[in-house]
């Protein structure tokens, strides 16, 4: 007999299986292992050492995490992929593909023909590792989210592209009431979208298909989404008993190609590596002695509020709540900020019944002594908390923060903020809240993200990060977003590092992340002088350390850094200066109901996830709506360019003036044609063409082309395109138009006029990826606009090929299209200096949005137009108002057309003292990395303020919302001056 | 100390005092090029130094002073250079910095506007930067004359051969580290013969280049073939081993032989473009014509190239731009022109053709060109070619060693296991259906 053993080392796991001579398995184990890989795979091994002591055995390592175990231990490696295939062309040979989930690796392979495997690229977080930290956050384990997933009645759509794009989707369903059952399915429903999309990639999963991996094994939610989303019935969905440990069997298999050794040799070379650590890439540690923290303590516990007793004090009181996204904070104080009462906790998802709670405490505690005169709410639930108790104010997050570090330190002039999901920064400049910094959907690296860390090492968060306090070489981790933290995290386990080195390098990314991604600063003076650190984040020791550390210059933590939004909200209802509070009192509290329901609003094409709160005595709270039709009210029609463009620009389809005889021809909606279409469409109406368009954009088209996206970074609107042309094919035009454009139209107001790459060459790759396409004439010729003589020439040559149509008519056509893509430009332009004239007239406020002309696809914007003229302002674009100022040097390249356009607007905002620039920015959008800078340096240079609106696949608002106020708190502050 | 002169948009300008009393920062590219372009600039009268510095340091400045969303390329370049300055013992106020730019529709030519930015906020703008592009830029202190185009088209041309023939060489050498003793040994020959004025036209070249793959198919090598992986890419990407971690080295140390396309390509690709930009959409015919000259130029010093290596009769040659330029139709236009544009597509579709199937498509994360022509063409090309075995890898720095080096192994695990199926149907003497 000869055994054969296989080791799975993977990123949370391992797995250890020993094989006989017939592929038997005899033993099978799958642990976590906590961070300590090398030590738990020998402990595993050692417990068959009585089966197996003393024979001569083929040990191969495979893994994520194996490649280094394998390395330092001088053992044979087979990549998992590779061993994965292995197994299963042993033990389900008839299987046309492979689903693999892991830690966080999700891997696909397809059999028949040619073998295909498929990982997931460096940013991909829709794994095992992913669904630990949603059950986190949803503070439930993660057999209990299987379970609650079991029991949805909806699936909210959650971005399924990485981990933290579905967070900031799911936090504030959660915050908004929505029932976890649905929520728990939608993360699992996010896992599928994002393994179909991401890793298929143009070939089809079809067939008999075997489902891998630990999370796919043990959760049947997972399973079950899987399943119905494939299509599959009980036949072609196979689950192997031993899914769970494949790669390891896998590795057992392939262990045939290498030599043998004693086991007691192989057990004795793992676990001398296991003391074995070659770190590199280390920095200073946090502190060097007890002395020196001590110190530290004690500046910072200075900073403190006056002393106050809830069991003696009479008198007022006022009450600050703030319903953040994964904690709530409460505060009850006096006149002078003294802390009567507080309260930090997670809201485990439902802050309601957490405030409810608290509101009863509050109220036994003030017995008849103590009166609220004033209740104010911020924060995530900030609608919902208000609602449901009445508050009397509620106010902007940032704006609550101010107020709050203002008590502390009046010359304050920046604060940072970094809460659990969310990080907000702003600079303090005469009093009001200035230049808002908050961190993208990309890098929400932020407390949760060391909670669930923490978690999954098996430490509570604060005994983590006390561990990196003393940490002699913390491992350095970058500075980018949690799932490349994650990566780095399983490299500098690999290297072999300490825990404490690792919680210390985490507190220090935090810091980077804060400083470099979010703020982008250089040094210490681009913050300010009087620098406030908030939120609960800050209550690490370490990552306060370290954000000192990194800025050279002390910082002023109050100790109360946790509740600062809350403190802040009780300073501003205290400052309303009421009589008597609105807030619900004990007696009613005692008759106070609560439920939640989701609804899919159809009152218009944006389909808002609803969530209607139903309180006692019929009280009712909608929420997740972007404008107040679904509250009853009409959508206020406020002058709004985005809107008007769209609506004019889809009706240019169908015969025109034309007689439609040589055939439909098919445009796609998306990327420049929202700034060609009124071109195109008159020149193929001019030859009798009948255009066909394809239809509105919504997330079901998009799921439609999901599959045939090779590139999964690649924006959002692009993205788009695979749907558009999938739906032209199905109509069945005749052909489908979409010309290459590496040269927009020459405005010369930059050094060139160029398009991005990806709007220049997106047709060449949607002929190579969307099959569909070889049904119809797809015509991608490269054209060129800006040169009408040329275009005229070649563009007849065309037509004359591919259509026969006489040059002459052809050279008529263009011409008109020309004048009629003129006309839409000045249409454009009038329209929007009528909405200016209205705004004046009307005294409202008007705000510039700034981006591509595709931006005003609701489905790509989310309807944050509508969100915008909600608050009672104006909305005109850039395109409205870049022929306003010429040409002027900048200190970048100006050489896109669109972009150009954007710098010209800003430029005129600088002018004109009732506008404000806002600029929407698709993630992913290389160029944007370049404009926003210079963007921001035109409108701060000319005393604006700079607000930019990151935007994905992602529909949820609240963060957009949150800043959307916060300006407008700032303007009006500004006013107020 | 030499006088700060601005320009009428106020840019800093190189001046011809400066040229005098500055020395140049170069960054880092492809270290046999790049150090002969460096002597070739030398013998001009410039003050040129080749930078070297890399780790930790250099990424951070990069993250410091650059925006973190732009490609890693500009982020690496930018932080090499700015951790030159600070930390690399030159006087902030005698220094320069070279950049190139290459125009286009890319991120990549907004490089030299993200350094300005960047020495700004470092406090370092008093350092002139010289743009090294066709024109783009011009400078009183430094001119990139027809002469000096042609040397640099010369130092081109032997770091492409001898990088070429290295690398067929070093996998399979008997004494580790003979076929880098031997690139130093022709970079130092070379580098004589420059100063000697030598070298320098076609004719002498030829006699070099055959000289050079003479030397080199003389050095002891030893084993059965490898597995041979090609490396295509973004440049800066596919070249520097700073940006790859050690790519090259890497696949070596996994028994790979790695197959580089070289620079030549790029090049003749860069001014292809204007002439395909005359032909899809009208223009002056003079500009057209100029371009095909310089063209023309570069393109038979290829062919000296390719004749020099099928001559060896012990090296692989590379095809000539004209036939990669054949192997794009189907794929993509002509004008696909920003970034590496159809050139990319074409590199792995003449890798293939030529018997490297297995390739590395290195691309800085979210780089735009790359979406199209790099992970865009990879579904067709393997619909095209089932054996093809590409992998796309994506650079940056918070992407990981292991997670690259973890996927280029499942790219070579495929490799091998191609490779041995083939071995064992040739033994049984089967008909093999072709491949490609």
């Amino acid at each position: 007999m000869s055994f054969r053993i296989g080791i799975d080392i993977g990123s949370t796991t391992v797995k250890v299986v020993v094989l006989d001579d017939n592929d038997k398995l005899l033993f099978r184990s799958y642990e976590r292992h906590y961070s300590k890989a090398r030590e738990r795979a020998a402990q595993t091994l050692r417990c068959v050492g009585d089966m197996l002591c003393g024979q001569r055995v083929k040990l191969v390592v495979t893994g994520s995490a194996g490649l280094g175990v394998a390395r330092a231990a001088g053992l044979d490696f087979v990549q998992e992929v590779y061993a994965t295939a292995a197994a299963v062309n042993t033990y389900i040979p008839d299987t046309d593909a492979v689903i693999e989930l892991g830690g966080e690796d999700a891997k696909i392979i397809f059999f028949g023909g040619a073998l295909e495997e498929r990982m997931n690229g460096s940013c991909a977080g829709g794994t095992g590792a992913f669904i630990d930290q949603m059950a986190t956050l949803m503070n439930v384990t993660v057999d209990e989210l299987d379970a609650l997933s079991l029991k949805h009645q909806k699936i909210y759509p959650i971005a399924s592209r990485c981990g933290v794009f579905a967070k900031s989707d799911i936090q504030p369903i959660l915050n908004q009431g929505g029932r976890k059952e649905d929520v728990a399915a939608s993360i699992f429903q996010a896992v599928v979208d994002q393994t179909v999309a991401g890793l298929t990639q143009g070939r089809e999963l079809k067939g008999k298909i075997v489902f891998l991996g630990g999370p796919l094994h043990f959760l049947m939610g997972l399973r079950a989404r899987f399943v119905e989303t494939l299509g599959l019935d009980s036949e072609h969905a196979v689950f192997p008993e031993d899914g769970d440990c494949f790669a390891a069997m896998g590795a057992a298999l392939c262990s045939g190609d290498y030599a043998s050794v004693e086991f007691d040799e192989a057990l004795e070379r793992l676990e001398r590596s296991v003391d074995s650590t070659s770190l590199l890439d280390t920095m200073p540690a946090l502190f060097e002695n007890e002395a020196q923290y001590e110190r530290f303590l004690a500046r910072h516990n200075a900073s403190h509020p006056p002393q106050a007793d809830v069991s003696t004090y009479s008198g007022p009181a006022w009450l600050g709540i703030d319903a953040g996204s994964t904690t709530t904070k409460m505060a009850l104080i006096t006149g002078d900020g003294g802390l009567l009462y507080t309260y930090y906790h997670s809201n485990q998802g439902n802050p309601v019944s957490i405030v409810l709670e608290q509101l009863r405490e509050i109220y036994r505690l003030c017995g008849s002594r103590i009166e609220i005169k004033g209740a104010a709410v911020t924060g995530y639930g900030e609608d919902l908390i208000k609602n449901a108790f009445s508050c009397d104010l509620g106010l902007v997050e940032t704006v609550a923060h101010y107020k709050a570090a203002a008590h502390f330190n009046p010359e304050v002039d920046f604060i940072i903020d970094i809460g659990g999901q969310d990080m907000k920064c702003f600079k303090i400049r005469n009093g009001a809240v200035d230049s808002i910094m908050l961190n993208e959907a990309c890098s929400s690296g932020c407390g949760s993200f060391i909670e669930t860390f923490a978690r999954a090492l098996g430490y509570s968060i604060a005994d983590f990060t006390r561990l990196g306090l003393f940490a002699r070489n913390p491992v350095n981790l970058g500075s980018r977003c949690t799932v490349f933290m994650n990566s780095s995290v399983k490299q500098a386990q690999k290297d072999g590092a300490s825990v404490e080195d690792i919680s210390a390098g985490l507190s220090t990314s935090i810091v980077k992340n804060a400083v470099y991604k979010v703020i982008r600063a250089a040094s210490a003076d681009d913050l300010g002088k009087h620098i406030v650190v908030q939120g609960g984040t800050f209550y690490n020791d370490a990552v306060l350390r370290a954000f000192e550390q990194e800025l050279g210059r002390d910082v002023t933590r109050p100790t109360i850094a946790g509740i600062m939004g809350a403190f802040g909200a009780a300073l501003a209802a205290r400052d309303l200066g009421l009589e008597k509070s609105a807030l619900l009192d004990e007696q009613a509290l005692e008759r106070f109901t609560h439920s939640a329901k989701p609804v899919t609003c159809g009152l218009c094409t944006n389909h808002c996830s609803l969530t209607v709160n139903a309180f006692d005595g019929g009280r009712r709270f909608v929420s997740g709506n972007r404008c107040s039709r679904p509250l009853g009210g009409e959508k206020a029609e406020q002058p709004d360019l985005m809107n008007y463009k769209y609506k004019k620009l889809r009706a240019m389809q169908g015969r025109g003036e034309g007689s439609g005889m040589r055939g439909r021809i098919g445009i796609p909606f998306g990327l420049n044609m929202y700034e060609n279409l009124p071109f195109w469409y008159t020149f193929f109406t001019k030859l009798d063409f009948e255009v066909v368009l394809s239809p509105d954009s919504s997330r079901k088209l998009y799921l439609k082309g999901q599959r045939t996206i090779p590139s999964d970074t690649v924006c959002y609107p692009a993205k788009l395109l695979h749907g558009h042309v999938e739906a032209l094919v199905e109509q069945g035009v005749d052909a489908i138009w979409y010309p290459c454009m590496s040269y927009n139209n020459d405005e010369g107001i930059g050094e060139n006029h160029y398009n991005c790459p990806v709007v220049a060459y997106y047709p060449e790759l949607l002929a190579a990826n969307v099959p569909a396409l070889k049904k119809t004439k797809f015509l991608a010729p490269y054209v060129g606009l800006w040169r009408k003589k040329d275009f005229k020439k070649r563009i007849a040559a065309l037509m004359k090929d591919e259509f026969d149509v006489p040059p002459k008519q052809t050279a008529a056509a263009a011409d008109a299209a020309y004048a009629a893509y003129e006309a839409y430009l000045t249409d454009v332009r009038i329209t929007g200096q009528q909405y200016i004239d209205h705004a004046r007239r009307s005294g409202q406020g008007i705000i510039v949005v700034c981006g591509r002309p595709y931006h005003i696809d609701p489905e790509i914007n989310h309807g944050i137009n509508d969100l915008i003229t909600s608050f009672g302002f104006v909305l005109v674009t850039e395109d409205a108002l870049s022929h306003l100022e010429g040409y002027a040097p900048r200190k970048v390249l100006n050489q896109w057309t669109f972009q150009s356009r954007m710098y010209n607007a800003a430029r005129y905002v600088c002018t004109q003292p009732d506008m404000q620039v806002v600029q929407l920015v698709s993630f992913g959008c290389g160029t944007d990395a370049i404009t926003t800078d210079e963007m921001r340096s035109i409108l701060e240079q000319g005393g604006k303020l700079y607000t930019q609106l990151k935007i994905d696949d992602i529909s949820n608002l609240g963060a957009v919302k949150i800043r959307i106020r916060s300006l407008m708190a700032a303007i009006q502050a500004r006013k107020e001056q | 100390m030499a006088e700060l002169i601005y320009n009428e948009n106020g840019r800093l300008l190189f001046t011809k005092e400066m040229k005098r009393e500055y020395t140049i920062l170069m960054p880092q590219m492809l270290p046999v090029h790049f150090g002969m372009f460096r002597q070739l600039l030398l013998l001009e009268g410039y003050k040129v130094d080749q930078l070297n510095n890399c780790g930790r340091a250099v990424v951070d400045e990069g993250l410091k002073y650059v925006h973190n969303d732009t490609c890693y390329p500009a982020l690496l370049v930018i932080g090499q250079l700015i951790d030159a300055i600070k930390n690399g013992g030159y006087d902030p106020h005698k220094v320069a910095l070279f950049i190139t730019q290459t125009g286009g529709g890319c991120r990549a030519s907004n490089y030299i506007h993200l350094l300005r930015k960047a020495l700004e906020k470092a406090g370092l703008e008093f350092v002139p930067v010289i743009s090294v592009s066709f024109g783009l830029e011009k400078n009183p202190g430094f001119a990139l004359s027809l002469s000096l185009i042609r040397k640099l088209v010369y130092g081109m041309m032997y770091g492409d051969i001898i990088v070429n023939v290295a690398n067929q060489v070093r996998p399979y050498e008997v004494e580790k580290g003979a076929a880098d003793r031997m690139v130093s040994c022709w970079q130092d020959k070379l580098i004589d013969l420059f100063r000697r004025g030598r070298g320098m036209s076609r004719r002498q070249m030829r006699r070099y280049f055959d000289e050079i793959c003479a030397d080199f198919a003389a050095i002891p090598v030893a084993g059965e073939p490898k597995v041979r992986v090609g490396v295509v890419g973004e440049i800066y990407v596919k070249f520097s081993s700073l940006c790859n971690n050690d790519l090259e080295q890497f696949l070596l140390s996994e028994g790979a032989e790695p197959v580089v396309p070289g620079l030549t390509d790029f090049m003749i690709f860069k001014i292809y473009n204007r002439v395909a930009d005359v032909e899809l959409y009208g223009g002056k015919w003079i500009k057209k014509a100029l371009c095909t000259v310089g063209m023309k130029y570069i393109e038979a010093c290829q062919r000296d190239m390719i004749g020099a290596l099928e001559r060896s009769g012990r090296f692989r040659a590379p095809g000539t731009f004209a036939n990669l330029h054949r192997m794009i139709s189907g794929y993509l236009g002509d004008g696909n022109k920003m970034g590496e544009g159809w050139l990319l597509t074409a590199e792995m579709l003449e890798l293939i053709h030529s018997g490297t199937p297995n390739i590395v498509c290195a691309q800085p994360f979210g780089c735009l060109p790359n979406h199209i022509v790099g992970k865009g063409m990879l579904r067709k090309i393997k619909d095209d070619y089932p054996m093809s075995n590409v992998v796309a890898i994506d650079y940056d720095p918070g992407a990981t060693r292991i997670n690259q080096e973890n996927r280029i192994k499942l790219m070579l695990a495929n490799a091998r296991q191609t490779a041995a199926r083939q071995e064992s149907r040739d033994k049984n003497e089967t008909p093999v259906p072709a491949a490609v």
